[in-house]
């Protein structure tokens, strides 16, 4: 990609600039990170850096804020976002087994996307369908009482759909 | 302050209202076992070794964290705080390599001394490691994360006292490290290689990159004529390696111990120091006479220079365009001498002993190199690394005679011996500008006004009818606030200089880990060390730079003027601006 790709959004350059002139600029850090999050799917290396110029924060800082708090994402989602529910609900009835069956199918730990951008996986907390525990979500596209045996059968189903 | 009345193990103590109750406790000589905490560095409160059991408190409290109050009963040593405190050092040495025999700092270790005094006298817990690559991707520092213990006084000194903000906690729990933004190879990063995270790391997770085995491969090397050239700073430092009390001078033993290693000439990069300051003061002169580019901006600390790249990439036309002591002695041995003796440069082995883990960075810059890429300086030793090879020979140091400098390149003048120190290099500098500007000999050579900076230092020096406003800063954060008032153009200074490390090279990132009594960054072994060089100083023939007859000799033979064409190709450099941009 080349630089101009990872150049802010105007508005979120002049979000940034509002923060500079509040009390204690520094503590819109995370308010700013959430901003280009929502925008970009994730934190940019070059988006962290322009931040950490634009706020002149350390770019150690950001770096450690942004790696510390689990909602920000270091990698783009994937096509397919896959996010498992932790939930005591669906952790009693095996949604670690399930995310384990996903990382060894994908390769990938929490938070990380497919070098094939294909997948990323997440976690979530409960998504009020306990009924239908353990709960996976594809997208948009609920899948209930997913057992850690379905997984390959699950993603296999997903990259058919994708060679159509 | 009022003083409140408190109890430490049944002792009463009668202690200012702000100190700590570390603090209180040393006040009656008990000295509180500690990690985290550094005297010189913010309070962290992260590694709780230090606690204490406070009657009528549920908790034990962190005794570097929390301040006495009036009529407080404190025990440092009940069974249940030897207990608590052991279990503390045992989960942290858990999740540490365990590899003294083979470490770096087997026997000079802080974690290894703490575990050696709780009485950690087996492995309690046995639980998941953390996995780390080692990180040498830099010319100067290594980072090893498996060895880090997360207590983060490297991450303190990199912010609170250089500014540099490179290091930061990444991650979290169990997965939490200590690495530059985006875990971006060193290399990559914005760190100008003090060193300092190396001086105040307990354990081995900072060191600098060894040249040890280069060097020794050189001395057994028939073909190479290995020479070494010591910094000014080495000669108040070096006899702490061997048990000599901080502050003895000894450079007539390094001398010897360098010759008994088998260096086939031994240099002084104090020459080099002079001639700098004969470029320098040309430089300043020039500068003041057209009234341009001032201040002009030391350049001897490799540090600073290149915090200036990253950070201040607009202050590179008024910084002094002269290289480093050692860097200009390097240069002249590979072409001068080189010359003179008849030998091709590539034959010559160029070691310089430093105080400094940035000369090694600074020793591979393409700028000093020859033409085909030969460095100049083909390895840099710190200190450390220097008394580590004298012990590994086997040299008894203590007792060795007092050897002398080969020459020409060995002969200095005082000026070049307080180089070593905070306010050396403006000293050095007046001396031969002032005398330069009158035309006539000083009558008093010592500037004290300039000398001691406690991290900055201004003052307006009367030089004939000049009033010449200088500034010295050392540690980079003190740099940042002067060269901010320099930007800022209230006040029209004329020349400063800069030092990287606090207290300048004397408390650079290669010097000794301090012996007992001392800590890093103390101000008190600094002074001691400075005062060696004041003293060796004072007792000099010629204590001006340009006095040096060899480096009158030298300009005559072949460098011409100083600041002259030959001059300049062979003892100036330029700079370039760095990215990552630093954050000021």
């Amino acid at each position: 990609m080349d630089a101009k790709a990872h150049k802010l959004d105007h508005d979120i350059v002049e979000f940034i600039n509002q923060c500079r002139e509040q009390e204690h600029p520094d503590s819109y850090l995370i308010a700013v990170l959430h901003k280009v999050q929502n925008r970009y799917g994730y934190l940019d290396k070059e988006h962290m850096a322009e931040v950490a110029q634009r706020m002149q924060v350390p770019t150690s800082t950001v770096s450690g804020v942004a790696t510390f708090y689990h909602f920000f994402r270091l990698q783009p989602k994937g096509k397919y976002h896959i996010s498992i529910c932790l939930g005591t609900a669906c952790f009693i009835k095996g949604a670690d087994k399930v995310l384990d069956a996903f990382r060894t199918e994908l390769g990938i730990e929490l938070g990380e996307t497919t070098a094939d951008e294909l997948f990323s996986l997440d976690s979530s907390r409960c998504l009020g369908v306990c009924a239908l525990a353990p709960v996976v979500l594809i997208n948009e596209q609920v899948f209930s009482k997913v057992s850690a045996k379905q997984v390959p059968q699950l993603l296999n189903k997903v990259k058919e759909q994708e060679l159509v | 302050m009022n003083h409140v009345d408190i109890w430490i193990d049944n002792t009463p103590v009668s202690v200012a209202a702000d100190k700590t109750i570390m603090q209180a406790a040393e006040q009656i000589g008990i000295r509180i076992p500690r990690l985290c905490y550094h005297p010189e560095l913010s309070i962290e409160g992260a590694c709780r070794v230090c606690i204490v059991e406070v009657e009528g408190v549920n908790k034990f409290l962190a005794s570097c964290a929390n301040k006495v109050w009036a009529g407080m009963r404190v025990k440092t040593n009940s069974p249940e705080i030897r207990q608590a405190r052991r279990d503390i050092v045992e989960l942290i040495l858990d999740n540490h390599p365990m590899e003294c025999q083979t470490c770096e700092r087997d026997g000079n270790c802080e974690l290894q001394d703490l575990a050696y005094s709780q009485g950690v006298r087996e492995r309690v817990f046995e639980g998941k490691r953390k996995r780390h690559a080692i990180e040498a991707s830099s010319a100067s520092v290594i980072r090893n994360a498996e060895k880090c213990i997360l207590c983060r006084r490297c991450v303190r000194v990199c912010s609170e006292v250089q500014g540099i903000h490179n290091l930061s906690q990444l991650h979290r729990g169990f997965h939490t490290v200590v690495a530059p933004a985006f875990e971006d190879a060193m290399v990559d990063s914005v760190c100008i290689n003090c060193g300092q995270c190396i001086n105040v790391c307990p354990t081995a997770a900072f060191l600098e990159k060894p040249h040890t085995e280069a060097v020794w491969a050189a001395l057994a090397d028939p073909k190479k004529f290995v020479v070494a050239h010591t910094a000014p700073a080495i000669r108040a430092a070096l006899g702490e390696g061997f048990n000599l009390a901080p502050g003895t001078p000894c450079v007539g033993k390094t001398v010897t111990a360098l010759r008994r290693l088998g260096f086939d000439a031994v240099f002084d990069t104090n020459f080099g120091a002079d001639l700098t300051i004969v470029e320098e003061a040309n430089e300043f002169v020039h500068r003041l006479e057209k009234g341009e580019n001032l201040p002009l901006l030391t350049s001897c600390s490799p540090g600073w220079i290149k915090f200036m790249e990253h950070f201040y990439p607009e202050m590179i036309p008024y910084a002094s365009s002269c290289k480093s002591p050692m860097s200009m002695l390097s240069t002249l041995l590979k072409t001068y001498y080189a010359e003179k003796e008849g030998k091709d440069p590539h034959d010559i082995f160029v070691v310089g002993i430093m105080p400094c883990v940035a000369k090694k960075f600074e020793a591979e810059r393409p700028e000093l190199c020859l033409s085909d890429g030969t460095p100049y300086t083909d390895a840099v030793l710190t200190t450390r690394e220097t008394i580590w090879m004298i012990k590994a020979y086997g040299i008894n140091f203590v007792h060795l005679p007092d050897g002398e400098f080969d020459n020409p390149l060995g002969y200095s003048s005082g000026a070049a011996d307080i180089f070593g120190t905070t306010g050396g290099v403006m000293e050095a500098a007046l001396r031969t500008a002032a005398e330069k500007l009158t035309g006539e000999p000083l009558t008093d050579l010592n500037f004290t006004e300039v000398r001691q900076a406690e991290g900055l230092k201004e003052a307006t020096i009367r030089i004939g009818d000049l009033d010449v406003n200088v500034a010295v800063a050392n540690g980079l954060n003190n740099a940042k606030i002067i060269l901010d008032k320099v930007k800022a153009g209230d006040k029209q200074y004329h020349i400063i200089e800069l030092m990287a490390c606090p207290g300048g090279c004397i408390g650079g990132g290669g010097q000794p880990y301090p012996p007992e009594g001392y800590y890093v960054l103390d101000r008190e072994i600094n002074k001691l060390r400075a005062q060696a060089l004041y003293s060796i100083d004072e007792m000099k023939k010629v204590r001006t730079s340009h006095n040096n007859p060899f480096i009158k000799q030298l300009y005559q033979d072949y460098l011409g003027e100083p600041g002259g064409d030959k001059a300049h190709h062979v003892l100036h450099t330029t700079y370039t601006p760095r990215e990552p941009r630093g954050i000021k």
